[in-house]
C-alpha cells in the first residue's frame, strides 16, 4: 500500500467553544469579546509562554488552537525539519491591518509601531507556532474566501508524497471584527497498531471542518 | 516535466521582461527618492512607477469597469505574458496563482479611490477580479507568505502541473508602495536612506519597490524554451518573526530540500538569486546559508539595488531575470555593491559576466523566519 497522511487529530475554535476530536474542552459562556476569551483560554490551558502577550488577536487564537491540538500527542516530536504548517483564511490579518491604519491616518497624529506591523502578514501565525514547537518544515498560508477542504489537502499531500515533509498542521485562522474561528488539525503518516484513522483526503477534512456548526 | 514558457515583469525599468533585463544590463535603478505627503510626511527613496506611465500603459486596455493600481498593474503583466504564448486563460486545465503581501491595502484608507468597492481589499476578492477579468473559471490560489511568497508560487504551481490538476499556470503577483507598508519599514528603521548596498559591507537597509509579475509554467515543452523547474521547497527558521536565524537554518533546509528534489549536489549550482534585501542581518544570514552548503565560489547575484523590494512579487521578478540570465548565459551584476561585507568569503557578482548556466538557485527570505528555494535547470 502506498503511504499517505492520515488524520491524527483535530480541534475547534468558535463561538467561546473549544472542541478537541469534537468533544467540548472548554467553553466561555460569556459573551465577551475574543480578546477576552483568550486570555480566559490561556489561563485554562497554561502553555506557560510569555511571547503570548505580545501576539496580535489572531495570532493568539491560531497559536492557542495549535497549543491544545498538539497537548500530548507523541505526533509533534518528529525531526524539526519534517514537521510543516500550511494554513488558511479569507480575511487575512483585516483586523490588525484596521489597527495599524488607525496609527498613521493623519500626520500629525502619526505613531506606526513595528510591534504592530510585524502582525499585518497572515503567516507571522506560522512563525509563531513554529517558534514555539520548534517546527522547521515547510510552511505556506493561503487566501481563499471559504476554507477549501480540497485544497489543502492536495498541497500537503503533494509536499508528503515528494518527501518535503513527515507530518503537518492543517487548517483555517480567521477572524473579522464581528466574528472569528479556528480549525487546525493533525496530518502525519505514521500507522499505528489497533487504530484507525481517517486518510487525509479533501472529503474527510470538509467534514470534520463541518462537525461543529 | 514543468516547463518555464513565458514571463513578464512590470515595474519602473520597463513593462516588459526585455526592457527590464537590458535596463539591468546598463545597472539603471528605479529607486529614487519619492516626496509625497499621502505615502509618508518625509520624503523616502522607494522604486516607484510613474502613475502617468502607469496610465498610459493601461489606456487601450479593455475595461468595463474602474481598477486600482495594483490591478491595472496585474493586468498588464499577465496580458503581456499571454502574448507570448498560445495557452488558453479561458481553459479549466490553465490555472491561476496570486502572490502578494499587501494586495490593495490603500484601500484601507476610506477616501482612497472612493469609486472602487471596499470588499477588494480582501486577497481573494483581488483574485477573482483577476480571475473574471481574463474569463478564467478556477478560483484562484492566493499565496500570502510575506516576502517569500513569489517563490513559493512558483514551487505550488510545479506541484499543480505534477499532480495532473492543470496543465499550465500562470503565476501572477505585486505589491505597491503604499502608506501602509512605508510608514512599517520606516518604524521597523530598516529602510536605507538611499539605494541599498545588497552584500555590501555599507549596505544600511532595505528600500522598497513596486512591481507586479507574472510565470507561466506549463507541462508542454515550447519552441522558446528548455527552461524546467527541478526542485522546490521551503522552511521555518523557528527563531524569531521579525528577524532572521543567526545560523541560516531555514534558509538551509529549504535549499538542502530543493536539491534532494532536483536529485543534485550543491557543487552543480552554476548561479544564486539571492534574496539579498541589504539589510545587515539578511544578507549575512544568507552567506551563513550558502557557506554551510559549500557554496562559497557560485556566483551570487541580487537585483534589489535595481527594483528595490517588490515583496509579493519580489520572487517572481527575480526569477523572471534569472529565467532570462540563463537563456543568455549572462550574470548581471549586482547593483549597489562593491566590497563585501559578510562574514562569510562568498562570491558576489560584482561585474556582468557571461557563464555557461546550466543550472540555477532561486533563495528568498522573509518575516515570519520564512525561507524559500527553486532550482531551475535547462532541460
Amino acid at each position: 500500500m502506498m503511504e499517505q497522511l492520515k488524520i491524527k487529530t483535530y480541534c475547534h475554535i468558535k463561538n467561546h467553544q473549544i472542541f478537541v476530536d469534537g468533544r467540548m474542552v472548554f467553553e466561555v459562556p460569556e459573551a465577551g469579546s475574543l480578546k477576552e476569551f483568550l486570555k480566559l483560554t490561556f489561563k485554562h490551558f497554561k502553555p506557560g509562554y510569555a511571547k503570548f502577550y505580545k501576539m496580535d488577536e489572531i495570532s493568539k487564537l491560531g497559536f492557542m488552537a495549535a497549543e491544545i491540538l498538539l497537548q500530548d500527542k507523541p505526533y509533534s516530536k518528529r525531526q524539526p525539519e519534517d514537521t510543516g504548517v500550511v494554513l488558511s483564511n479569507a480575511h487575512s490579518t483585516l483586523v490588525t491591518d484596521n489597527q495599524f491604519q488607525e496609527s498613521i491616518r493623519d500626520d500629525q497624529n502619526f505613531y506606526p509601531s513595528p510591534s504592530v506591523f510585524v502582525y499585518t502578514l497572515p503567516n507571522i501565525m506560522i512563525g509563531e507556532i513554529c517558534i514555539r514547537h520548534g517546527f522547521r518544515g515547510e510552511q505556506a498560508f493561503f487566501i481563499f474566501e471559504n476554507f477549501s477542504a480540497n485544497f489543502m489537502a492536495d498541497y500537503i499531500n503533494q509536499l508528503f508524497l515528494s518527501h518535503k515533509i513527515k507530518t503537518c498542521i492543517g487548517g483555517w485562522v480567521d477572524q473579522t471584527q464581528e466574528s472569528y474561528e479556528a480549525f487546525l488539525y493533525l496530518a502525519d503518516g505514521s500507522e499505528e497498531e489497533g487504530q484507525q484513522y481517517k486518510p487525509h483526503t479533501g472529503n474527510e477534512i470538509e467534514r470534520l471542518y463541518n462537525l461543529i456548526k | 516535466m514543468v516547463y518555464f514558457i513565458a514571463d513578464n515583469i512590470v515595474s519602473p525599468l520597463g513593462f516588459s521582461t526585455t526592457e527590464n533585463f537590458d535596463s539591468l544590463l546598463r545597472a539603471n535603478t528605479g529607486i529614487r527618492i519619492i516626496s509625497d505627503g499621502n505615502l509618508y510626511p518625509e520624503p523616502f527613496p522607494a522604486s516607484m512607477i510613474e502613475t502617468d506611465i502607469l496610465e498610459k500603459a493601461f489606456t487601450g486596455i479593455p475595461a468595463e469597469a474602474s481598477f486600482t493600481r495594483l490591478e491595472k498593474m496585474l493586468i498588464l503583466s499577465i496580458k503581456d505574458t499571454l502574448s507570448k504564448t498560445d495557452i488558453d486563460i479561458r481553459s479549466e486545465r490553465t490555472g491561476i496563482v496570486l502572490s502578494t503581501t499587501k494586495g490593495n491595502i490603500d484601500l484601507l484608507d476610506p477616501e482612497k479611490s472612493p469609486e472602487i468597492e471596499r470588499d477588494r481589499i480582501h486577497l481573494w476578492k483581488l483574485g477573482r477580479l483577476i480571475t473574471d477579468y481574463f474569463g478564467n473559471p478556477n478560483e484562484p490560489v492566493i499565496l500570502s507568505n510575506a516576502c517569500i511568497s513569489g517563490v513559493l508560487a512558483i514551487n505550488l504551481a510545479a506541484g499543480l502541473i505534477q499532480q495532473g490538476k492543470y496543465d499550465h499556470v500562470i503565476v501572477t503577483g505585486g505589491d505597491i508602495v503604499s502608506r501602509f507598508v512605508v510608514s512599517g519599514f520606516m518604524s521597523f528603521m530598516s529602510l536605507s536612506p538611499a539605494a541599498c548596498k545588497p552584500f555590501d559591507k555599507d549596505r544600511d537597509g532595505l528600500s522598497l519597490g513596486e512591481a507586479a509579475s507574472t510565470i507561466i509554467l506549463s507541462k508542454h515543452k515550447t519552441e522558446q524554451t528548455n527552461l524546467i523547474f527541478k526542485g522546490g521547497a521551503s522552511a521555518n527558521d523557528a527563531n524569531h518573526i521579525s528577524g532572521p536565524s543567526r545560523t541560516g537554518e531555514g534558509s538551509f533546509i529549504a535549499i538542502k530540500k530543493a536539491l534532494a528534489e532536483a536529485g543534485i549536489g550543491a557543487t552543480s549550482i552554476d548561479h544564486i538569486s539571492a534574496h539579498g534585501t541589504a539589510t545587515v542581518y539578511n544578507d549575512e544570514m544568507e552567506s551563513i546559508a550558502i557557506d554551510r552548503l559549500g557554496m562559497n565560489k557560485v556566483p551570487v547575484s541580487s537585483f534589489k539595488g535595481n527594483f528595490g523590494h517588490t515583496l509579493g512579487a519580489a520572487g517572481l521578478v527575480e526569477t523572471a531575470i534569472l529565467l532570462t540570465e540563463m537563456k543568455c548565459n549572462l550574470m548581471i551584476k549586482t547593483t549597489g555593491f562593491n566590497e563585501l561585507g559578510v562574514s562569510r568569503d562568498i562570491n558576489v557578482v560584482s561585474e556582468t559576466t557571461n557563464k555557461a548556466l546550466n543550472t540555477c538557485l532561486k533563495m528568498a527570505s522573509g518575516f515570519g523566519g520564512s525561507n524559500a528555494a527553486l532550482i531551475i535547470q535547462k532541460a
